[in-house]
């Protein structure tokens, strides 16, 4: 019988993996080598101690930095996508839009327009800033299903 | 009126492993290792600064077993507090430590505050080394020091 917090100590060693080496093709197999367990004892492990599967942490840091650049940086959406580490465009505005409720060009601009100008942040930018970061009230995020309304 | 801050306490799971990572890798000093009959009180500090001590100190200190072990794996999750220290030279201090097998969450990073990085001690509490910046500092607004925070 392993101990609890043995095993804790080395899922948090993924967790640190993932969010020092978010822009990496971080993928199961590399993640459950670093917590050294096998890839199926690894998701179920991940999510009994940290309450969401290893892919849905992963997602939500790189979102958190995308967002993040979106709002500190000019540089383009195309170019942000492959910084925090998605594979393709596409994927990326889908997850992005799904979570955030709106997309990444539309979130840079209700941020600059509402932040920037008015001396206030807009409610559906508070809320989209502030959700992807809060797991426990969003249970179905990263799962089919969602509607992705703000 | 409070004059100083004097000991500051973090949980460790055991107490020569904690004092061959802070004493032996980080390079703490010891400041009081003394058998108290229930408990050990081990306390170390930043060389040549013993008027703020760390208490390295165990779950089961003054807790039932059920209590003990919910905090083990809290602290095995990461979910306990860590310390920041300063240092003159965080790159080289990193190297170092590394060089010792010191487990880095994040490498050496440039703030408006200065350089720093990111480790965990062997049980999951998380620590910082700060190289303060030097001259004035310009205290960004909330949203960039949110938005720089990564």
């Amino acid at each position: 019988m392993v101990r609890v917090d043995a095993a804790s100590r080395r899922m948090l060693r993924a967790r640190d993996e993932m969010d020092r080496a978010y822009d990496k093709p971080l993928d199961v197999p590399a993640l459950a080598k670093v917590a050294m367990t096998s890839e199926a004892h690894f998701i179920r492990t991940f999510k009994a101690t940290f309450g969401e599967t290893p892919h849905r942490y992963l997602q939500r840091r790189r979102l958190e930095r995308a967002m993040a650049l979106l709002r500190e940086t000019e540089r383009p959406v195309t170019e942000i996508c492959l910084d925090v580490g998605f594979a393709s465009l596409g994927s990326f505005s889908r997850t992005f839009s799904r979570v955030v409720g709106m997309s990444p060009s539309a979130y840079r601009l209700a941020w600059r327009t509402g932040a920037g100008t008015a001396g206030y942040v807009p409610t559906c930018v508070v809320m989209s800033w502030t959700r992807p970061s809060d797991a426990r009230q969003n249970r179905s995020f990263g799962e089919a299903g969602g509607d992705g309304s703000p | 009126m409070l004059t100083a801050l004097t000991h500051s306490f973090i949980y460790v799971l055991d107490h020569d492993e904690a004092l061959d990572f802070y004493v032996g890798k980080l390079g703490l000093e010891l400041g009081m290792d003394a058998d108290l009959g229930p408990f050990r009180w081990v306390t170390v500090h930043v060389p040549g600064r013993p008027e703020s001590q760390i208490v390295l100190s165990t779950p089961e200190m003054g807790h039932d077993d059920e209590t003990a072990a919910a905090i083990r794996v809290l602290v095995s999750k990461g979910a306990g507090n860590g310390v920041i220290f300063s240092v003159d030279d965080c790159r080289k201090t990193y190297e170092d430590l590394v060089a010792k097998g010191v487990e880095f969450t994040q490498e050496p990073t440039e703030h408006f505050y200065g350089i720093d990085c990111g480790l965990r001690d062997p049980f999951g509490n998380a620590m910082r080394i700060t190289q303060p910046a030097t001259g004035p500092i310009e205290i960004p607004s909330p949203e960039e020091f949110a938005a720089e925070s990564r």
